[in-house]
């Protein structure tokens, strides 16, 4: 839990970083696990949609076409665990600095009708991005700080998962996450599930097995990768290096940063673009940081109250006046 | 004028989730404030001598915390599991705290209502032992609820902020000073409906004095919220937002004018309770619809992260 934002831990002392699941009590835990995902290399094939559907027995939740791009599952959810999204971009030219590079035609279909404009196949001015999104398993997670009935708790890997058994389906949890990931489960009816919080768990299961999760382990590009978080960190940067010197100077890490408003992400991202455009939040703070202040102004207007019910009366006992 | 600030998003989604809760909670927002300003006023009244405005604000009490538990319940994806919030006690989450609170606040209140009842019960059972006890717990139990029952009104403000639902959480620190002032005008109000008018004066300077409160909060809460305040404005929280300050204003000036008048005074009351539930209602959409639109999260967050970067 994250009470060691507001008094350091035991895992918080001198120079090493925090390991979340040292501060929920965990002796001697194995290396935090995380996932990196490498947007740059993902296909959009959504194989880690269904492959964490599978592994984890997660029912469908609508097969309806959004319209609004090939992504048909829209966003994460109480039964999407994994959600691959779909940007279609159409990009400005390149800039006379060479700003990007020269993107090569591979006589993809384009926007207008067939044959119509036969011009615009020269043009290269369209880009696909697609992540998978999933979990961002916070270091400081404010499921799991408001989550008043203790179903949500912290693993020995420093992830965050929901015991099925305990929740009692608040919802709390549900709009105090500050990406938007967790979410009750709604049906179909005779899910066990239905009515709980539901969320990626990491495949807490495998990982208890020594096994990678199912989305990695479906990954037939790599674009997830599975593994402890220091070293993800560093492949990470490597790639970002990679990337920004062949001239995709747009490219960034999302989410790694020990010092953002989560204490870092247990699972982060390359992105190609800003944070927003793929649906994530741009400087994501969790809540629970704030609440030592809106207990305080709890408080005040509390007194308030008791001094003002206090002066209602005084001056007898009132009647007609 | 300011110009559109730059915003580009997921086709339109949202970036937060809104909360799955529907009528119960704002509700239970609503039931929660007057129950904790009706113990209020029924402690001052059963102090100052004032028995059946006393009476009337304990069963107003413990009608309003009955009903805000039955939605907090109904409310639940598993409402046969409520009883798990009792598993941990965590300051981190204002749920947790709130149940505690509701856990100490609603046996004392039973015992002030419990007291109050007996004076409908047949001799035999107001003088069997167990009666005479009742009555005698009447008043340090209302006493006991009357502490507890500013915490009741509050701490609901921060189980709204303590999210990522942009309207709420850029509502943190004004608040809880708007739902203490919707609980007092709230409880007043009721004063005024059930007490006679021979005992009003107390819960009508509750009641304006609550009012007052409520809307000069809800003012200084709405200019620094800076765009997380649209949502109040808009739509069915803002057609509700545009209701709670009619009714409270109108409620507040009829309870000083129409003092005089036993229908007067009952009629503001109503305006006054009216107005406050209109308030939880018209904060608790604003919130939904915040969370619903991108805008309110993406846009705040990154003049927060260009303001620091530069």
């Amino acid at each position: 839990m994250g009470r060691s934002f507001f008094s350091p831990g035991t895992g918080d002392t001198g120079t090493a970083p925090f390991d979340p699941a040292r501060d929920a009590g965990h002796t001697d835990p194995p290396p935090r696990k995380g996932f990196f995902t490498d947007t740059s290399v993902c296909i959009g094939c959504k194989a880690c949609e269904v492959a964490c559907k599978e592994w984890n027995a997660v029912p469908e939740d609508g097969i309806a076409l959004t319209g609004m791009s090939y992504d048909n599952t829209g966003g994460l959810g109480g039964s999407t665990w994994r959600h691959v999204a779909f940007i279609e971009q159409q990009l400005p030219a390149p800039a006379p600095d060479g700003g990007r590079p020269d993107t090569v035609d591979l006589g993809m279909p384009t926007a207008t009708l067939p044959g119509a404009d036969p011009e615009h196949r020269e043009h290269a001015d369209f880009r696909w991005l697609m992540e998978s999104d999933v979990c961002k398993h916070c270091t400081h997670a404010a499921c799991l700080d408001v989550c008043p009935t203790g179903a949500l708790f912290r693993t020995e890997f420093g992830t965050v998962v929901v015991q099925d058994d305990i929740c009692n389906g608040c919802g709390y949890c549900v709009p105090a996450c500050p990406y938007g990931v967790i979410d009750r489960r709604d049906g179909p009816a005779g899910d066990p599930a239905v009515g709980l919080a539901q969320k990626c768990t990491l495949c807490y299961d495998r990982l208890s097995d020594g096994m990678e999760p199912a989305c990695a382990k479906a990954c037939p590009t790599q674009s997830i990768q599975f593994g402890d978080l220091d070293e993800l960190r560093e492949r990470a940067q490597g790639r970002l290096d990679m990337l920004v010197e062949s001239g995709e100077t747009t490219a960034q890490l999302y989410g790694h940063d020990p010092d953002n408003g989560v204490g870092g992400t247990g699972a982060f991202f390359l992105l190609l673009d800003e944070p927003e455009v793929y649906g994530l939040p741009p400087d994501p703070v969790v809540t629970t940081k704030d609440l030592p202040g809106m207990w305080r102004q709890a408080a005040f207007a509390a007194a308030a109250l008791l001094g003002g019910a206090a002066a209602a009366f005084i001056g007898g006992k009132g009647g007609r006046r | 004028m300011v110009p559109d600030a730059e915003f580009t998003s997921y086709y339109g989604r949202p970036v937060v989730k809104a909360s799955p809760w529907e009528a119960d909670i704002p509700a239970y927002l609503f039931l929660g404030g007057l129950a904790g300003g009706s113990s209020l006023l029924a402690a001052g009244a059963d102090l100052t001598g004032l028995p059946r405005q006393r009476r009337s604000a304990r069963l107003v009490a413990s009608a309003a915390i009955g009903g805000s538990l039955y939605a907090l319940v109904h409310d639940l994806g598993r409402p046969a599991r409520f009883h798990h919030m009792l598993r941990v006690a965590k300051v981190t989450s204002p749920m947790s705290v709130g149940t505690w609170i509701l856990s100490a606040y609603g046996p004392f209140n039973a015992l002030a209502t419990g007291s109050e009842l007996l004076g409908f019960m047949p001799g035999p059972v107001r003088n069997s032992r167990l009666g005479r006890l009742l009555g005698f717990a009447g008043r340090p139990g209302g006493l006991i609820a009357a502490l507890i029952a500013p915490a009741v009104a509050s701490y609901t403000a921060v189980l709204l902020t303590d999210t990522a639902t942009p309207t709420w959480h850029a509502a943190q620190r004004e608040l809880p000073f708007v739902f203490v002032g919707s609980a007092a005008a709230a409880s007043g109000g009721m004063g005024l409906v059930a007490g006679p008018l021979g005992e009003s004066g107390p819960a009508r300077n509750l009641a304006v004095g609550g009012a007052v409160l409520e809307l000069g909060a809800s003012r200084i809460m709405q200019h620094s919220m800076g765009i997380t305040a649209e949502p109040l404005r808009q739509g069915t929280a803002g057609t509700l937002h545009t209701a709670a300050t009619a009714l409270t204003a109108a409620g507040a000036a009829g309870a000083v004018a129409g003092r005089r008048s036993r229908i007067a005074s009952a009629l503001s009351g109503l305006a006054l309770t009216a107005g406050s539930a209109c308030t939880r209602f018209a904060i608790f959409h604003a919130g939904q619809a915040s969370a619903r639109d991108p805008r309110y999260t993406v846009v705040p967050q990154r003049e927060r992260r260009e303001g620091r970067s530069s």
